[in-house]
């Protein structure tokens, strides 16, 4: 069929498959490169006493522990106050809502959140909660600010998967004589757990990447935080691994340190990626 | 049990409202004693000597992301049609999880990498004495803006009646006739939504290119250091103090940058109800 193709259509042809070809090449090419690179500079200075010490000036050694453990504080306390409130928001919209305004309204203002950028929500999150709530620049205000951004994802991904449980295991249940509120927790919440954790796993991720917030709700310092008692856990403030490397190449600008710091976020990132994938997997079975 | 879960539903309208209001109220104050023309166009920036004008701000965000979706929406969009149309699947489901990576990265990243090698490269290539500028916060964002273009066209072109292509192919079009005569136009909404998402993410990254565009308040110019209306705020936060002039001209840009965004939100959703007609 093709020789009967005119010269015209033929080059089309050519030169619209080499541009697919050539720009799906280009996208690969660009993350292998980023990928190789990071790697490159960054895996010679990863080692056991960087992942597990304090950098020490004394010493003269660098560790990115306190970092570990802020980013770890930042998760469990956002993802605390987040899941439930995005669980619970999404089982009022797909079991309870009535009025199908209400839900327009709150599905409008989710699509809204998940739009704003982050440094709206830094700019906020430092005068509600820094100054207005006097919680100053602490760990605690940066996790609570992240929970207003990783709430979109969190009622997002929990009301489609709650969605897909079919409407004939509420009806048996309701049909049985169980009221909606065992209903929802015997029936419709276990069969939609792996689209919410899937959804804590997304959640994760915007949280380990997000910089902005974290630097301007919580303050920048890389020493080890003081967590023994209840009012040190409330007031300890320190940099998380995103504004550490922030940290290390622009103000310090030692840069081998900010490429491993790269390297480890790289890494959960791929982490992050694949545990998401296999639960979305696990989701659609 | 309903009225707790009501109450859960209501916070995110609570959080949208909180965040409008608050924006708005610490937003006001240094507008009014700046003016607002005096604000929105006066073309310096110096917190010292008390001029506060975002005019160079703006443009430097307009252009800034008109350059990432001139150099971003091509390549992505080629590469959705690729992945949705041209791909065998097994390359397919290798290269989607890569765009998912490339989505995945933390901003701070992209940032440390245009730092040390695009800036460099830059000042080497056109002969500068510096190389933070406008066109490295643009290649940075084009890069940055990929995945959401890919993935969403490629959903986009996924959807596409088989239908049509068949009836196409039918008829004597070729492969890639079909693919970008039929079921480009036929997914032209979904792309469109693609663009304005891209538009959406170019517009408020602050940590990516506060590394890589010099942050001089400068009236745009491609080679020179620029300051966008996102790293306006994120450069002097915090050294500027609470209840000062130069912080609540911070809340104005942060109010001014919102405004952009809820236009750009209200567009996609146009863009997508198009969608769902159609």
């Amino acid at each position: 069929m093709h020789q009967t193709l005119s010269p015209f259509r033929r080059a089309y042809d050519l030169g619209a498959r080499a541009l697919l070809y050539l720009s799906a090449a280009l996208t690969c090419g660009l993350l292998l490169c980023l990928i190789g690179y990071i790697c490159f500079r960054g895996i010679p200075g990863i080692s056991w006493s960087f992942l597990t010490t304090a950098a020490s000036v004394l010493r003269g050694t660098v560790g990115i522990f306190p970092a570990i453990v802020n980013t770890l504080y930042v998760i469990v306390v956002s993802l605390v106050v987040a899941l439930p409130l995005g669980v619970g928001a999404a089982i009022y919209l797909t079991e309870y809502a009535s009025n199908r305004r209400l839900v327009e309204i709150i599905e409008f203002a989710t699509e809204t959140l998940a739009g704003i950028p982050s440094i709206i929500y830094a700019l906020v999150g430092n005068v509600i909660f820094c100054v207005s709530l006097r919680l100053e620049k602490t760990l605690i205000a940066g996790s609570l600010t992240l929970v207003i951004m990783v709430l979109p994802t969190i009622i997002r991904t929990t009301q489609e998967s709650l969605k897909t449980v079919p409407q004939s295991y509420r009806e048996g249940s309701l049909g049985l004589g169980s009221g909606k509120w065992h209903m929802i927790r015997t029936v419709v919440l276990p069969s939609s757990v792996d689209g919410i954790v899937t959804g804590c796993i997304l959640a994760v991720g915007r949280i380990v990447g997000e910089s902005a917030i974290l630097m301007y709700t919580v303050s920048m310092s890389t020493g080890m935080q003081d967590f023994s008692t209840i009012e040190n856990f409330m007031k300890s403030s320190g940099a998380t691994l995103t504004v550490a490397l922030y940290v290390y190449a622009k103000e310090n600008a030692e840069f081998a340190v900010a490429f491993s710091i790269a390297t480890i976020l790289l890494a959960l990132t791929v982490l992050i990626n694949l545990a998401a994938s296999l639960a979305g997997k696990k989701l659609k079975r | 049990m309903q009225v707790l879960f009501l109450v859960c539903g209501l916070i995110a309208v609570a959080f949208v409202l909180l965040i409008t209001i608050y924006l708005i109220i610490s937003g006001i104050p240094a507008i009014r004693e700046v003016g607002l023309t005096e604000f929105l166009f006066g073309t310096t920036w110096a917190a010292g000597d008390g001029e506060f004008g975002i005019l160079a701000m703006i443009l430097t965000s307009v252009y800034g992301t008109a350059g990432a979706i001139v150099i971003g929406v091509p390549i992505g969009f080629f590469t959705a049609v690729f992945l949705a149309k041209v791909a065998p699947p097994k390359v397919a489901a290798v290269i989607r999880p890569m765009v998912n990576l490339l989505a995945g990265i933390p901003s701070v990243v992209y940032g440390l990498v245009g730092m040390i090698v695009l800036v460099p490269w830059i000042r080497v290539t056109f002969d500068l004495s510096a190389g933070d500028s406008l066109l490295a916060a643009i290649i940075v964002l084009a890069v940055m803006i990929l995945p959401s273009i890919i993935s969403v066209s490629e959903t986009a072109l996924q959807a596409v009646p088989k239908e049509y292509e068949e009836g196409s192919l039918a008829l004597g079009a070729t492969e890639l006739e079909t693919y970008f005569r039929i079921s480009v136009p036929a997914a032209k909404s979904g792309i469109a939504a693609a663009v304005v998402l891209g538009i959406g993410r170019a517009i408020g990254e602050a940590m990516a290119i506060i590394m890589v565009a010099g942050n001089v308040a400068n009236m745009p110019s491609i080679f020179s250091s620029v300051r966008f209306l996102t790293t306006g705020i994120a450069i002097e936060m915090n050294y500027a103090e609470v209840g000062s002039l130069q912080r609540n001209a911070l809340y104005s840009i942060g109010l001014v940058l919102f405004l952009f965004i809820m236009l750009i939100n209200v567009l996609l959703n146009v863009v997508l109800k198009r969608e769902k007609e159609d």
